[in-house]
């Protein structure tokens, strides 16, 4: 028995913002974030949007494309709409589900992964029968467009899958998984204000540490090196080697981590897939929007990898469902 | 030749692509066209390749080639 992918969909909003459009406020140009992060634009919801308007639109389009309705919902997303509660009872009540299991999972820029893990969890342990899980992500609302280091980083998104059961061994079977975390390393890339330790009083405002801070090298290298880790531990868990990815789908943070992580693991370029250059780092629906834009070929054997807040990384492989279109 | 070096060396040429010519001990990052991020996977290609950390403030005040398998070779670097 395993959880089966049967339909993809995905949101993003209309707005492109390019480096040049962030460049003419901040002390960077187009160049410096071409080379060091391989992102050439992002998407900005407009004010007003949230994250479950994301995750509605990207879980209606999956649904449609697997035809089938959904007993449970997980949205990944460490942008909720309002602290509390989570999104996932709204996404789905608005998506006409009525009143199934509905839950948010938070594991930052490693949701998407842990999110599938989740889905499996509930298909195997038979509480339900087919679960829509969303990664979406509002990322420009906790951005400080102040922060050169920060602010080309991210931008807003969803992609969705629904899973049902089905036969391990099936296209679109998902797993085994490797998941970790590394909560000594929390500060090294967090909000520091407006949660349960230090409120966003208005102090906090004032020293914008309402704000996503991260030391982004010490992010990149432990990035680097539990993404090769965890993806070798999850090949070994499989019986496959290195030889058997067809592709390489990695959490879309920065082309220059993908490409340190491929390397290390021996994934030649031609299989690769990198799309950081349209949408920036999505977070929890960088994955899920690579999926849609790869072209993948129907049994392609798929390597799955993130790492983000927390510190969090996961792995799993799919091999590529033929999938209608959403 | 100091073997740190020849090590150094070979990481900059293999994993950075960088011209065998352009390497000398004198040569800093910059004239190596090796920008912060590079310093950063330097770092960690030090740490696997010679089993030595090099912390990234220690990296920050790395000039020179010779500066660096200095350091390497006071973390206990073996080549």
């Amino acid at each position: 028995m395993s959880a089966v992918i049967r339909g993809l969909g995905t949101a993003v909003p209309d707005r492109v913002v390019t480096n040049a459009e962030l460049a003419a406020t901040l002390d960077t140009t187009d160049e410096w974030v071409r080379t060091r992060t391989g992102i050439a634009e992002r998407r900005i919801a407009e004010v007003g949007t949230a994250t479950a308007d994301l995750a509605v639109e990207a879980g209606a389009e999956a649904l449609k494309a697997a035809g089938e309705q959904a007993d449970a919902v997980v949205i990944a997303t460490s942008t909720p709409d309002r602290s509390l509660p989570g999104v996932g009872p709204e996404v789905a009540a608005r998506l006409g589900l009525g009143t199934v299991n509905a839950f948010d999972v938070n594991a930052a820029c490693t949701g998407f992964v842990y999110g599938l893990a989740v889905a499996a969890g509930l298909i195997a342990g038979d509480i339900a029968d087919r679960v829509l899980l969303v990664g979406a992500e509002t990322m420009s609302r906790i951005t400080d467009f102040s922060d050169r280091s920060t602010a080309v980083l991210f931008g807003d998104g969803a992609g969705a899958v629904l899973l049902s059961r089905g036969a391990e061994g099936d296209q679109g079977a998902v797993g085994p998984f490797d998941l970790g975390s590394d909560g000594d390393a929390s500060d090294l890339l967090c909000v520091p204000a407006g949660g349960s330790r230090r409120p966003a009083d208005p102090d906090a405002i004032a020293a914008r540490d309402t704000f996503l801070q991260m030391d982004g090298r010490e992010v990149y290298r432990q990035a680097v090196r539990r993404m090769v880790a965890s993806s070798q531990k999850v090949l070994d868990r499989a019986g496959l080697t290195v030889a058997d990815v067809d592709r390489l789908v990695g959490h879309q943070a920065n082309a220059r981590i993908l490409d340190a992580v491929a390397d290390r693991l021996g994934v030649a370029p031609e299989r690769r897939f990198v799309n950081v250059a349209r949408y920036g780092n999505t977070s929890a629906a960088s994955i899920p929007l690579a999926l849609a834009d790869a072209d993948l070929e129907p049994g392609e054997q798929v390597l799955l990898t993130a790492f983000g807040a927390g510190m969090t990384w996961g792995s799993t492989v799919v091999r590529w469902p033929s999938l209608p279109p959403g | 030749m100091n073997p740190i070096y020849e090590k150094v060396k070979g990481v900059l040429v293999d994993k950075f692509g960088v011209e065998e010519s352009e390497v000398t001990p004198e040569a800093s990052f910059e004239d190596l066209d090796l920008d912060s991020l590079d310093l950063v996977e330097f770092a960690l290609a030090a740490e696997e390749e010679l089993g030595v950390r090099i912390s990234d403030e220690e990296a920050e005040q790395l000039e020179t080639l010779s500066d660096t398998v200095k350091l390497l070779e006071e973390k206990g670097a073996s080549a």
